[in-house]
């Protein structure tokens, strides 16, 4: 079998090769490890914020927040003592108004201040109000003479939280990790493969075995189980160090996600092997990166696609990664079964037996048979 | 004797440039069949349309009287890049072996053919080196011996003795008209015309054209010069 003489000879070469061998294993969970750490130690500092002519009431409750509070006698400027002092928001308390100033270089952690000290003030305008309402009534009974009725203290709700998907400490990590899980299978055979087969075209060797009675099919398919069988190491690897490991939550069965990422693989094996017809040399090959790896991350899911405009939503549509992120995301985050991404599944399938048939007709430029 | 090859009005160009012009040859069973001429005058890119590696071409190429390619015709040859198409990362072993099961050989007659090929050049000692770790004339070498790896009827060297030492290049020359007399056809490129003398027939080319062909004796004769290079100089017909 010469597709056989093909794999073992892929298998030969890759061995040999240690540092792809390294690039292949070890750099998709080296940058997933790096990513686990990045969103899910988020050791944030508490905001500092800047208070003038606040009670001590406030002060407290603001405290309580989280937030660390430094009060000032008087201010000058808002903005000159926030950069002097390295704060993140100011608050003076002007008669019934009240002036907020924020640092805003990051516009989430100012988000994040302004909710909690809005927060304070309203519970702390509710207390005041109830303390008033309090006097009125007490007022309203002595003056009546009438019989003392016991006020009843209103407690705020208790508030019961449920979630469809995930859990309260549910991090953006979570949603992120099948997709980037998924991503890094793609990404590494993809520029493995057609390196590979880049290789085999710019040293002669391809050619050379066009006069040998291989067929163009044994090529493509030498090449497609060859890497194929490095990508299935590769994947469960990855899978397997990242829910194992990294702790990455996974709620489906975790055979599907290895499907589902083997499928990744072999799109991205089929397409690397096909570009590679276009490139003339391994930094050509680099070339397409931005062009057809990059855009894939976009649509990926990490952004949501459905809040994409129409025509955007189309271009998704044509990308692999998209159906594999949705797959990923559906089994390892939301834990449907296999019949519920199937169309996914199918989809993936048909990029790569598409890209497959391709790679035997791009190989016609060399022969015909 | 038969005809093994036969190419009738082949032309070809890449793009607007014509590299081959209307190209007749024969080549007939067991005879060394040299194609001469200065680099860059067509010889590789008509070797490669004659082992069917290109089909982009005009006319007719028949080899065992089949069109190329033929898979079956294509096992019968054995073919030697001007280029070592080689895998730098194998051992010189390793690429016999690949190429070696790319063709239909039983393990024990695979073995044999290693053994042989690699002696053959004298590559046996090196055999368990990368290829990379090979000089100039190893890998020259190590491309005869895959050429040479599956018996085949038909031998189709593109300027084989390329960096290899007179002395080695003198005993490849010795196997290969030991190879004739086996009944194998060999097709030859060079542009040394010391290797012209010893093929049995010969076709100049210049500029994808076919100057002026026959045995060396022939052609010596027919332009009444005592050197193959003073035919070439007058067939092609520019003056010193």
């Amino acid at each position: 079998m010469r597709t056989i003489a093909v794999v073992r000879r892929i298998f030969q070469q890759m061995l040999r090769d240690k540092r792809t061998l390294a690039l292949m294993f070890v750099a998709p969970l080296l940058i997933l490890t790096l990513f686990h750490f990045l969103f899910t130690s988020n050791t944030a500092e508490n905001p500092k914020l800047g208070v003038a002519n606040a009670d001590d009431a406030l002060v407290k409750q603001l405290k309580d927040k989280d937030i660390t509070v430094i009060t000032y006698e008087r201010v000058g400027n808002a903005k000159k003592t926030i950069v002097d002092d390295q704060l993140d928001g100011f608050m003076q308390i002007k008669g019934e108004g009240i002036q907020l100033t924020f640092e805003n270089s990051d516009p989430s952690k100012t988000k994040a201040l302004q909710i909690k000290i809005q927060q304070v003030i309203a519970a702390q305008s509710a207390k005041k109000q109830a303390s008033i309402m309090k006097e009125w009534i007490q007022h309203l009974q002595k003056t009546l003479n009438a019989p003392k009725i016991k006020m009843e203290q209103v407690s705020s709700p208790k508030m019961h939280i449920a979630y469809v998907y995930g859990n309260k400490d549910t991090s953006f990590f979570d949603v992120l990790s099948p997709v980037l899980v998924g991503f890094f299978v793609f990404f590494f055979v993809f520029l493995i493969s057609g390196i590979a087969l880049l290789r085999e075209r710019t040293t002669g060797t391809l050619e050379r075995l066009m006069a040998t009675p291989i067929r163009r099919s044994d090529i493509v398919f030498g090449y497609l189980l060859g890497y194929g069988l490095f990508a299935v190491i590769q994947t469960v690897i990855v899978v397997f160090f990242a829910v194992k490991v990294l702790d990455i939550m996974l709620v489906g069965s975790l055979w599907h996600v290895i499907i589902i990422n083997l499928l990744l693989a072999l799109v991205a094996l089929s397409l690397g092997i096909l570009l590679s017809a276009f490139a003339n040399s391994e930094f050509q090959m680099m070339q397409f990166i931005p062009i057809v790896i990059i855009p894939q991350v976009f649509f990926a899911g990490i952004l949501p696609v459905e809040g994409m405009a129409n025509w955007l939503q189309m271009i998704a549509k044509a990308m692999p990664m998209y159906y594999g992120g949705d797959a990923l995301k559906s089994v390892m985050y939301k834990g449907v079964g296999l019949g519920d991404i199937r169309m996914d599944l199918f989809v993936l399938f048909g990029f790569a037996l598409l890209f497959i048939t391709l790679n035997v007709f791009a190989l016609k430029k060399y022969r015909k048979i | 004797m038969g005809s093994i090859i036969v190419a009738k009005r082949v032309s070809k160009s890449f793009g607007k440039k014509e590299v081959l012009s209307n190209i007749n040859l024969t080549v007939k069973e067991g005879e060394i069949y040299g194609l001469i001429g200065p680099s860059g005058s067509g010889k590789t890119t008509l070797v490669k349309i004659l082992v069917g590696m290109d089909s982009d071409f005009q006319g007719e190429v028949e080899v065992l009287g089949a069109a190329m390619p033929n898979m079956n015709v294509l096992s019968k040859i054995g073919y030697m890049a001007q280029s070592d198409a080689l895998y730098p990362e194998l051992t010189g072993e390793e690429n016999l072996q690949f190429f070696a099961s790319l063709y239909k050989l039983k393990k024990e007659e695979r073995k044999q053919r290693i053994a042989y090929a690699a002696d053959l050049v004298k590559l046996t000692p090196h055999l368990s080196k990368k290829v990379m770790a090979y000089s100039g004339g190893m890998k020259r070498r190590l491309s005869l011996a895959i050429a040479l790896i599956h018996n085949p009827q038909i031998l189709v060297l593109d300027e084989p003795t390329v960096g290899i030492d007179p002395e080695l290049r003198l005993s490849i020359w010795h196997e290969l008209s030991r190879l004739k007399n086996e009944g194998k056809t060999i097709v030859v490129t060079t542009h040394v015309m010391d290797e012209a003398e010893k093929c049995d027939r010969l076709a100049m080319v210049r500029d994808g054209k076919i100057i002026t062909g026959g045995s060396p004796s022939e052609l010596k004769n027919q332009y009444a010069v005592n050197h193959l290079e003073e035919v070439f100089v007058k067939a092609g017909g520019k003056n010193i």
